[in-house]
């Protein structure tokens, strides 16, 4: 929010708000506003703690700010990496030219986890594998942004997005009289829109979409039901989809009803048992079938997942310039790969002052932050590293940009980053504002709600 | 509209129209304990159990009833499905899986609900009168109930909604009644004396319906009277004839809204004209809790074909 000792501009009037707002009247705003989140059901459970499934996930009223101008240059960013990220399924699943090429190693496509030899030769319709590109951005000064990865499976959070505004906006009513701030609120009708546009060729009439969920145990079930809510289509579990002839059908009180689109909240493993996992209780027999059939459309694609693989990370500037021709508007953060024996012995050498995260892990576990690690800590990731050099990539400790946030004694700087969700079908867009994810403890750079980050509401003002 | 998000709603109906029966039996059971009872008398609590179908589960839980362990049976004890706490618990797990076909009020009121017997059993039961619980439990059943009524929209999941609630409230008016037949059972000879009264009486109060009979009949409370008000009066809004009436109008407007008849209509149809042709007479001549129990298998066998016509999604 500082630029030396002066407020930046898009601040500004938010100094006035919070100097207008005594103690009292903050602890009662931060009472009411969990009220309202807990009556929502806004709640999220984390995986593998057990515990309260209800928990809420921290709130800060402090809004993070972007000027238009700031959020233009970011736009343009998101946009082209969804573009190259699609460009670049499209191709690996085809005749791999990048590959050809040789501007990307084969081993790191083809030996990849999460490379799905049951979809080569496939193109989606409107060729779009990734519908939806959550990308996490971190700022490290004024006009600096950094990727710090990219979502193109089913990124989630967005509930936060839509619903902290919505909480914002009931509270403070005047803050949005007196800025004007870019609704967000479109985002589950483009959501629809891009959905829709990606039926089937086959598709006779309105499309049926439908989410597709693993069910209310999940802790992204509020988000399911929420975005099937805004968009008037049904949420469903796998034991309510079956596939007939050539087609998907849901059960509905009057018989059987085709889908045409299934926006699915599933991991590719657990989508079809006939296809992949076959304990997987939560999919659909033979839906794969179908798919590859073009009786259906999945959403994201299945095979999708390979472009989001930090590993692959490396790769996407690259993939920009073959693909589009474009020099990358927003940059990789520099990032060593244990795999290779340079990078690994630099890595090694630096392991306190580094960031290092396991190549298919998400969500801020089994990653280290070397800065903030004790000794000990550092030297148990040193063992781990040496033992699976490959399963590791490691970064630099970024000047992580903090945002104003309120804390116990008022208002203190906090570390942030940023999601902003991309949609991507017949056309490319982006609701102007995302998820902020703030680290609440002082000093601490891990933003992840299930290490105790908490959320903000994001604005972009209008010109 | 999904097949399992009709059952969904059917069942939250199911559920807090159960947790409104089972308050109601507390206090049955527990204003008929005050009665100086007479020697040989089986125990009125568990008569009541027997009624509900869980003395077996009970018995092996706790042994012998004793008021303040039934208490706990059907109020707080999660092991029992059909207490308090574990219907008002699914039934806001079933309004968490169906949100997006509930209105915000719905939800909060069985979010409300949730959130408070959450607290509820935090207290010490010191703390906690029989007649605090019961009338939280009432309070709750109707909140939900009057957010369904005011604030759905009256497409196919209001009428499963209703058709739940109208199922289950027939059920449990049968089973309530039948409650009353188990206490009198021993003693045949006490039919018509002032206990008999007193007890039909107490039934009434728990249903809520002490006053309307009043004003409805007038005069003594007598076992014929009771048993047609309970039964056969359209004008009662928990009569077996009302419920019956309720379940027909609703399975109606779903075949209409669809466009297609199934095989729950014609049963709910031959139920319904089963009540509208009969008599207090006939019931009594075939015996109260022969009726009763013949009503309830009859409930439970349409329950089974409105889930074979709607909630399995097998019908094309």
């Amino acid at each position: 929010m500082y630029q030396g000792t002066s407020v930046r501009p898009p601040y500004a009037r938010l100094e006035d708000w919070v100097a207008a707002m005594p103690q009292e009247l903050r602890h009662l705003k931060q009472a009411e506003a969990e009220a309202l989140f807990r009556r929502i059901g806004i709640t999220f459970a984390v995986y593998g703690e057990g515990g309260d499934p209800d928990r809420l996930i921290p709130f800060d009223m402090f809004p993070r700010v972007f000027a238009a101008r700031e959020w233009a240059k970011l736009e343009k960013g998101i946009k082209q990496r969804a573009r190259a990220l699609n460009a670049f399924l499209v191709d690996i699943y085809g005749r791999g030219e990048i590959i050809r090429a040789g501007r990307v190693p084969s081993r790191l496509i083809y030996q990849n986890e999460a490379y799905e030899k049951a979809v080569a030769g496939i193109v989606p319709a409107k060729g779009v594998y990734a519908h939806i590109v959550g990308v996490d951005i971190v700022r490290t000064g004024p006009e600096e942004f950094f990727v710090l990865e990219d979502n193109c499976r089913t990124p989630s959070g967005v509930s936060y997005m839509l619903e902290s505004r919505e909480i914002m906006m009931r509270m403070f009513p005047g803050l949005f009289r007196e800025n004007r701030i870019e609704p967000v609120d479109g985002y589950s009708e483009k959501l629809r829109r891009t959905l829709e546009s990606v039926a089937p060729k086959q598709c006779p009439g309105d499309p049926t979409v439908v989410i597709l969920t693993p069910g209310h145990f999940n802790s992204a079930y509020y988000e399911h039901s929420l975005l099937a809510d805004l968009m008037g289509v049904e949420l469903v579990e796998g034991q309510d989809l079956f596939v007939e002839g050539a087609h998907v059908w849901m059960r509905t009180t009057e018989g059987p009803r085709r889908v045409d689109v299934i926006y699915r909240r599933l991991d590719d493993a657990y989508i079809d048992p006939l296809c992949f996992r076959r304990d997987s209780m939560l999919g659909i027999p033979g839906l794969m079938d179908v798919y590859r059939a073009g009786g259906v459309s999945i959403c994201s694609a299945p095979g999708a997942g390979v472009a989001d693989d930090k590993a692959v990370y490396c790769h996407v500037p690259e993939m920009i310039r073959f693909y589009l021709g474009e020099e990358p508007i927003l940059q990789n953060v520099p990032t060593w790969q244990c795999g290779k024996a340079d990078d690994l012995r630099y890595v090694l050498d630096q392991l306190p002052d580094l960031v290092v995260k396991e190549v298919h892990g998400s969500g801020g576990y089994g990653m280290l932050v070397g800065p903030k690690a004790s000794r000990e800590e550092v030297e148990r990731f040193r063992a781990k590293i040496v033992e699976d050099p490959g399963n590791y990539i490691a970064q630099p400790t970024l000047a992580l940009s903090s945002v104003p946030t309120f804390v116990e004694e008022g208002v203190a700087p906090r570390h942030v980053d940023l999601r902003p969700y991309c949609l991507v079908g017949e056309t490319i867009e982006l609701v102007p504002g995302g998820l902020t994810r703030v680290a609440l403890t002082e000093g601490s750079l891990v933003v992840n709600s299930s290490q105790g980050g908490g959320v903000k509401d994001t604005w972009v003002l209008a010109e | 509209m999904l097949s399992r998000t009709a059952d969904n709603l059917y069942w939250i109906a199911r559920y807090m129209e159960r947790a409104d029966t089972v308050a109601r039996l507390l206090e049955v059971g527990s204003r008929i304990s005050l009665l100086p009872s007479a020697q040989g008398f089986r125990s009125e609590w568990d008569s009541l159990l027997q009624a509900t179908g869980m003395a077996e589960s009970f018995a092996k839980k706790y042994g012998d009833p004793v008021q303040r362990n039934i208490e706990s049976f059907l109020f707080f004890d999660r092991d029992n499905p059909s207490s308090v706490a574990s219907v008002i618990t699914r039934a806001r797990e079933n309004g968490r899986i169906v949100r997006t076909a509930l209105t915000s009020q719905v939800w909060d009121a069985l979010n409300t609900a949730f959130q408070e017997l959450k607290a509820l059993e935090r207290l010490p039961r010191s703390e906690l009168e029989l007649s605090r619980l019961t009338d939280w439990v009432t309070r709750h059943a109707a909140m939900v109930r009057g957010a369904i009524d005011a604030t759905l929209l009256r497409d196919d999941g209001f009428n499963f909604l209703n058709l739940g609630y109208y199922l289950e409230r027939g059920d449990s008016t049968a089973r309530l009644i039948d409650v009353k037949y188990y206490v009198l059972l021993p003693r045949i000879d006490f039919v018509g004396s002032g206990l008999d009264n007193y007890q039909w009486s107490t039934l009434l109060r728990a249903m809520g319906a002490a006053r309307a009979f009043h004003w409805a009949y007038g005069g003594d409370a007598t076992a014929a009277k009771i048993a047609h008000f309970l039964i056969l009066n359209t004008r009662s809004p928990r009569s077996l004839a009302t419920c019956s009436a309720g379940v027909v109008n609703h399975l109606d407007r779903v075949a209409k809204e669809y466009g297609r008849e199934t095989e729950a209509q014609v049963l709910a149809h031959a139920l319904h004209a089963g009540i509208e042709g009969t008599t207090v007479e006939a019931i009594f001549d075939e015996g109260l809790h022969e009726y009763l129990s013949r009503y309830i298998a009859e409930t439970a066998a349409l329950a089974r074909t409105i889930h074979a016509s709607y909630f399995s999604g097998e019908t094309r």
